[in-house]
């Protein structure tokens, strides 16, 4: 059981963004992805759920043991992947709570239905975690909402859909301290044996909040370098040459 | 002559208006044969016509259609059963092939007059002279009209007094029966000063091969006064449907009028609103969602003609299939209509590679100080929202049937009736499930 990405290659056209990438997340543990702009983070989030502006062109990965790249984005979600967005994106007239129900009713069998009142206990007391206004709930999917609110939005949804591996794509981007904090605590409330975290950020500072087991260097589409979580401190510390001259250093 | 020039194709004589009764007032009278004459006088109007551009009035086929017959008890029981309402009105009246079949006015206050348009002839004759039909038409229906003056005898005339407001709606059904059956109903309601009032028009087939319903509703709102006014059009896939309407808003009036097309191979609304009191207000509202081969027209104009008015018009149309829509919107802001804030929006989506959505926007602007602002787009559902709904576990159909139904679902909620959504939002739903 585990979140195994193998030798992963994707590319948009005309430029190859990911080259050869090997990373393996196992339920219960909390994996950081660093790195500078460009280093092909975002790209990675977005080719493991499924978007189609990338193609891959080699390698696999595997949840729990299934290939996922062959599924269509909707039933990677339903195997159990979620993706906090980055740019979560705004749907006018499809209310949060529709919405919420709409994913949900996407993961029982064909004709069930969900229990609306069991739906709404949960939704609500989800809410108050993350200090979030019950007006959320029949308000237009992030319309209109701030940049922290788009984010707190994001870890409702993980909260709701309970995903086994999550990958949380610069969640912290737009965050006021405050605002960070609060979805931290969600976030660290979904800890648990059986699920996993990727958390990929430009900054140290989220995690402060969300503490990693594990941190990798992504530079030039590869994992370069993976430490615990004072690998973070020294990123922050000392910046990204030094890991692209180690890099350097070893392959020559 | 060769039957193209002809400005009454032949059969229309099956459409003449009968004149058995003379109860209602000589000026009646008068206007009704004046309206006969001049449906048989104008032309079919062509497609040269800018007020038919991209459409065609063939499609309203009067020479196939003949007055609908008075209904019999199987239908009137038939379309009481079919009548499914909102709980919360304050009226109810249904008509059966232009013959009133039920009323129920015990929800409304004193100060309200409420009557079957036959009814008011004779005891509200003063006022339905003075109001009945004195638009100018300028969107291109003269024609139709002229037929329907010549034929009206069913619908609903709403007389609100001055100060007195009626909360709940009155809600009016209007069911056509029997092939080729044609209904001329008509809508007159007038707001006193600060008085307030919503009115839903329903238009529905029972059975029948192609009903034709050619509708007419006039709202006149007085000084201070609120109108809301639905028209629900829902008639068979096979039926056409005309729907001309005209909004007089006096000083500091609101008027809002709602347009629903879900019905009819061919439909057609012509929405004219007059602004003429300082401070009026009109909101102008619509959804369609086409499917197969349906095609919707719709003509709007927004005229301003007094100073400190505001308009607003949002258009939506959802298509399917090889469906396609036409809009066509034109703000006039008069001289001397100052401070004027005009807006139109139409917003097409695109649900098919073979659907068509025409938007002709259009702005006539001869005042100082005028916020006006037209736009019309037309596309797919954009894929980033698409995927959105996907990365979350909703498949492709269901995604896009959320983001349709919040599409219209966003104008409806515009319209302000909580009941009248959800009963909305359930027909579009059945409809989107026959669209895919």
């Amino acid at each position: 059981m585990s979140l195994e990405i193998k030798n992963l290659h994707a590319q948009i056209p005309g430029r190859e963004i990911l080259k050869g990438l090997n990373l393996t997340i196992n339920p219960g543990e909390v994996h950081a992805i660093m790195g500078p702009n460009g280093s092909g983070k975002s790209t990675l989030s977005k080719v493991l759920c499924g978007h189609e502006d990338y193609e891959v062109t080699s390698g696999e990965v595997l949840l729990d043991g299934e290939n996922i790249l062959d599924m269509a984005v909707d039933a990677r979600s339903r195997a159990g992947l979620f993706l906090a967005f980055q740019y979560p994106h705004e749907i006018p007239g499809v209310s949060n709570a529709n919405f919420l129900r709409a994913a949900l009713k996407a993961r029982l069998p064909k004709g069930e239905d969900i229990d609306a009142v069991k739906f709404y206990k949960q939704l609500y007391a989800r809410m108050d975690q993350l200090e979030m206004d019950r007006s959320f709930t029949s308000r237009s999917v992030n319309e209109g909402f701030s940049g922290g609110e788009k984010k707190r939005n994001e870890i409702l949804q993980l909260m709701m859909l309970e995903p086994k591996y999550a990958i949380l794509d610069e969640t912290d981007s737009g965050l006021d301290i405050d605002a960070l904090k609060i979805v931290s605590r969600g976030v660290n409330a979904m800890r648990s044996e059986n699920r996993g975290f990727l958390v990929i950020t430009h900054y140290q500072r989220l995690l402060n909040y969300i503490q990693p087991d594990i941190v990798h260097v992504l530079k030039d589409g590869r994992i370069v370098k993976t430490g615990g979580k004072e690998l973070s401190l020294e990123l922050e510390e000392r910046g990204y040459d030094w890991v692209h001259e180690e890099t350097l250093a070893a392959a020559a | 002559m060769p039957p193209e020039a002809s400005p009454a194709p032949s059969g229309l004589e099956i459409i003449a208006p009968a004149r058995e009764e003379s109860s209602a007032p000589g000026w009646f009278h008068a206007r009704s044969e004046a309206a006969w004459a001049e449906f048989q006088k104008l032309p079919l109007p062509t497609i040269k016509d800018e007020n038919w551009r991209y459409s065609n009035a063939k499609k309203i086929e009067l020479a196939d259609h003949s007055p609908a017959k008075s209904p019999s008890a199987e239908n009137i029981q038939a379309a009481l059963a079919a009548t499914e309402g909102l709980k919360e009105r304050a009226a109810r009246f249904v008509f059966v092939n232009d013959t009133l079949v039920e009323s129920d006015t015990a929800g409304l206050p004193v100060g309200v007059v409420c009557v079957s348009f036959a009814e008011a002839l004779k005891t509200h004759a003063d006022v339905l002279q003075h109001h009945f039909m004195k638009g100018d038409l300028p969107l291109g229906s003269a024609k139709f009209a002229a037929l329907h003056l010549a034929h009206v005898k069913a619908g609903t005339v709403i007389i609100v007094a001055k100060n007195v407001v009626i909360e709940k709606p009155v809600e009016i059904f209007h069911w056509v029966v029997g092939d080729h059956a044609a209904i001329f109903p008509h809508t007159l309601v007038v707001a006193e000063d600060n008085a307030q009032v919503s009115v839903v028009d329903h238009y529905r087939s029972l059975e029948g091969e192609g009903g034709l319903s050619i509708a007419i509703a006039d709202l006149v709102g007085g000084s201070g006064s609120k109108i809301t006014y639905a028209a629900c059009q829902e008639l068979a896939d096979d039926a056409q449907a005309l729907h001309l309407s005209s909004i007089t808003a006096g000083r500091d009036a609101s008027v809002k009028s709602f347009q629903v097309q879900l019905g009819a191979s061919f439909s057609r609304s012509e929405s004219v609103s007059d602004l003429v009191g300082e401070g009026s207000r009109s909101d102008m509202l619509s959804v369609s969602l086409p499917i197969g081969d349906q095609i919707v027209d719709q003509r709007t104009l927004q005229r301003h003609k007094a100073p400190h008015a505001t308009s607003d018009l949002l258009y939506k149309n959802a298509l399917y299939g090889k469906s396609r829509s036409v809009f066509s919107g034109l703000i006039i802001v008069d001289e001397g209509a100052h401070y004027t804030d005009a807006y139109q929006t139409c917003r097409n989506l695109l649900n098919s590679d073979e659907a068509e959505a025409n938007s002709l926007p259009g702005l006539e602007i001869n005042a100082d100080q005028v916020k006006c602002s037209h736009g019309a787009t037309s596309g797919p559902i954009p894929d980033e929202e698409l995927f959105y709904l996907k990365s979350r576990g909703i498949n492709d159909a269901e995604s896009r049937r959320l983001i349709i139904e919040g599409f219209l679902a966003g104008v409806i909620e515009r319209f302000g009736n909580g009941e009248l959504l959800d009963s909305l939002v359930a027909r579009i739903d059945e409809k989107l499930e026959r669209a895919v």
